[in-house]
């Protein structure tokens, strides 16, 4: 950059613009808030306001009982992500936003599945849920529900090969996630 | 104390001389802590011109304006002036009453959702919840409000709490972990901006609110005037560049000078510093400034780059960045005469469609020529507030502010009704100037009520209403791009305003003609007390220029 009063040249030409502002992938955004009433509303009205789309959300404790973290997960296709944490920035209950790297995130997410299943297919259903590493938690005559922990393509691929069964209601958590390594997500 | 007799010493520690409001139930225990506050209160009649007077007093001094009302319907009254703060940067403290914490959700009397309501609209808000939290609550609202990027901080208290005891220690420090505004500005950005800065060959300062905001007109003006570098302002930004000056081209936008609107279009270089490029300033944003390349220096980094994607973003205070990019401008030793060109492609502009109107030949009052006769009868010198419509282009069009603070109005909410009630705010918080209010037949209507307040408390502004007896800008529109249809934009002669100020215990006062109108705009600054004047102008006369809605600068008309 040099010194002040350098006289290195500069070309209008060569300035180059902020980047494109949808990066066309999904972002997962780990939020810490103050443990204050009202954090989430302001949080949710920010977004329907500004016309962002919120695909999913958990709320949870930190080991810091002031501090929540909010992880919400938000179509970078659909809207400029540097606005969205922008405008989150903002809020004064915002303490620190993390746009986590997909390379180096752990995310996961829970869900629960009610299949229909009498006889002759619960044994199968259970094949395949042991092929998704996934437990029955209840088994009545005509149902079992099966939970399912994993990333959301392992949710949505169990969903896809459970729904010819008859999925009576599927629970879904919406993603947690944490970065690798040694740093504080 | 009682946790009222803590606001009380509060709003003493912040500074605070003069709170405007309204009381009511819920807020019965501070308007019993007022009696020996030893805070100035002002009785408004309606919560709205609280809100707005205190924005006045804000836009006017500086200073953070304070407005109270009581819950429901009083703090409802408040979510204009709590919104078009919000718009204009503006810092004010609001604090209502609430309904006792047993009635809360119940659906109790004058119980509204004041935080939910105001939610989208506020800086921040505090919901009070145990009394002991209020004296750090006001101290933490008003540094919020009047720090970074200013803006309305809502304080809700229920009626118990607020008269509930506690153990009151001043608060010296405020705790906000997620509120950190920078404003110093990264040097290397600033760097980069003085080198393209002088590598331009057709820049233009585009200055806005933030100038005034961060009290940084002395360091726009010597940075700008360290070269000979074009500055044109947004309507909120009038003042923070001294009007006129030779390398002033006016206020740009929908109603801008074509030089100022035709220099943006073929600027090289755009410097934005504390605007935010509004709709009304770019137009078609396709094919706003389609040559330039952009440095934009704004306190609050969402405005950087939301409507277009800035080349050299610095996130800093007008005043300390300005500063900075001065010394590194100057380091630099840029070549002045690189500009000639663009000064003779300006000066032709400016020489080609100059402001101007076609004046009557008879006794009559254009509504330009009216804003021309107060610049006149005041020697440019008032604090001028307006509402907004045609009288709001005209008054920011032909009257020159030569500093910052002297013209105040609603721009980014575009409130009716706003006038008034600022100019009384303005009136308290500047008692020294004259402070008049240019208003428009419609509009002063809905805040008229003030006028009582003024007479009350012999506040004396004096109100010039531009009456043509429409909605004026409502019927340009009408007549231009809606194939002359009036819909509902005639008022006619109603009310009579000089009885309407009588009644008030005003003065009222008619002017319809043009050869005595400065003369008698003397006469009426001069009169004490709070002034109503209906000025009857050309009932159909458009403001221009203009580029219609969603076109492009170079399709200005009129």
């Amino acid at each position: 950059m040099g010194e002040p009063g350098t006289k290195a040249p500069l070309s209008l030409e060569e300035l180059e613009a902020a980047t494109s502002m949808r990066t066309g992938r999904k972002h997962v955004l780990s939020i810490l808030v103050e443990n204050k009433s009202g954090v989430l509303t302001r949080i949710a009205g920010l977004f329907a306001r500004r016309g962002f789309n919120i695909d999913t959300l958990t709320v949870g404790p930190t080991d810091d009982e002031q501090i929540s973290r909010v992880t919400l997960t938000v179509d970078g296709a659909l809207h400029p992500i540097d606005q969205v944490t922008k405008q989150l920035h903002k809020l004064i209950n915002v303490l620190k936003i993390r746009d986590l790297e997909p390379a180096d995130t752990v995310a996961r997410e829970l869900a629960l599945f009610k299949v229909a299943a009498d006889g002759v297919q619960r044994g199968e259903l259970m094949q395949i849920a042991e092929i998704f590493r996934g437990k029955v938690v209840d088994v009545t005559k005509r149902a079992v529900i099966i939970e399912v922990t994993g990333t959301t393509e392992k949710i949505e691929a169990f969903e896809g090969m459970v729904r010819p069964f008859g999925l009576i209601e599927m629970m879904r958590t919406g993603e947690i996630a944490i970065s690798r390594g040694r740093s504080e997500t | 104390m009682r946790a009222v007799d803590a606001v009380m010493e509060c709003l003493k520690a912040e500074g605070v001389d003069v709170v405007f409001g309204l009381p009511g139930g819920a807020n019965l225990p501070t308007y019993d802590a007022f009696v020996n506050g030893g805070i100035r209160h002002i009785l408004v009649r309606h919560e709205a011109g609280g809100g707005h007077a205190a924005e006045g007093y804000a836009k006017a001094t500086g200073k953070v304006g304070v407005a109270f009302a009581t819950s429901g319907p009083g703090a409802t009254n408040l979510i204009t002036p709590i919104c078009d703060a919000m718009m204009d940067s503006v810092p004010v403290v609001f604090i209502t009453g609430q309904v006792r914490t047993e009635l809360l959700g119940t659906d109790g009397f004058q119980e509204a959702d004041t935080i939910g309501i105001s939610m989208p609209v506020v800086k921040h808000s505090f919901m009070i919840q145990h009394p002991q939290e209020i004296p750090r609550a006001i101290h933490e609202a008003f540094h919020i409000a009047r720090t970074g990027r200013p803006g309305p901080v809502l304080i809700d208290i229920p009626q118990d709490l607020s008269r509930a005891e506690i153990d009151y220690e001043p608060v010296t420090d405020v705790r906000l972990p997620g509120y950190q505004p920078r404003v110093e500005g990264n040097q290397k950005q600033i760097r980069q901006a003085a080198k393209a800065l002088a590598a331009a060959q057709r820049p233009v300062i585009y200055a806005g609110g933030g100038v005034v905001n961060a009290n940084a007109s002395e360091e726009l003006t010597e940075f700008a005037t360290s070269d000979r570098f074009p500055v044109t302002c947004t309507l909120m930004g009038l003042g923070a560049f001294p009007a006129p000056h030779e390398q002033w081209l006016g206020m740009l936008g929908m109603h801008g000078t074509r030089a100022a609107n035709y220099a943006m279009d073929e600027a090289d270089l755009i410097c934005a510093v504390g605007a935010r490029f509004d709709d009304r300033i770019t137009g078609k944003l396709s094919e706003f400034a389609p040559r330039a390349k952009f440095i934009h220096i704004d306190v609050d980094p969402a405005e950087i780059s939301k409507n277009v994607p800035a080349h050299i973003p610095i996130v800093g205070d007008a005043k300390h960045v300005l500063a900075k990019l001065l010394i590194e401008y100057r380091a630099i030793g840029a070549d002045p005469a690189r500009l000639s060109a663009w000064w003779t492609r300006i000066e032709g502009w400016r020489e080609k469609y100059p402001l101007g109107y076609e004046d009557s030949s008879d006794s009559e009052i254009k509504p330009q020529f009216m804003v021309q006769a107060l610049y006149e009868a005041t020697n440019g010198e008032a604090i001028v507030t307006s509402d907004v419509g045609q009288h709001q282009m005209w008054a920011a069009q032909y009257y020159d502010f030569p500093e910052p603070r002297r013209w105040i109005n609603s721009g980014g909410l575009g409130t009716m009704g706003f006038g008034l009630p600022a100019a009384m705010g303005a009136a308290i918080g500047c008692p020294e100037r004259v402070v008049c209010c240019i208003a428009g037949d419609g509009s002063v209507q809905m805040n008229a009520q003030e006028l009582a307040t003024c007479a009350q408390n012999e506040i004396p502004i004096k109100v010039f209403i531009m009456n043509n007896g429409f909605l004026g800008m409502v019927r340009q529109w009408q007549e231009l791009f809606w194939d002359g249809k009036y819909s509902h934009v005639e008022t006619g002669e109603f009310p009579d305003f000089v009885k309407l100020a009588e009644a008030y215990g005003a003065t009222g006062m008619r002017f319809e003609d043009k050869a005595t109108l400065v003369e008698d705009m003397k006469r009426a600054i001069a009169t004490d007390g709070p002034v109503v004047v209906d000025v009857r102008v050309t009932r159909e006369e458009n403001t221009y220029p203009m580029i219609p809605a969603g076109q492009a600068a170079r399709e200005m008309v009129g």
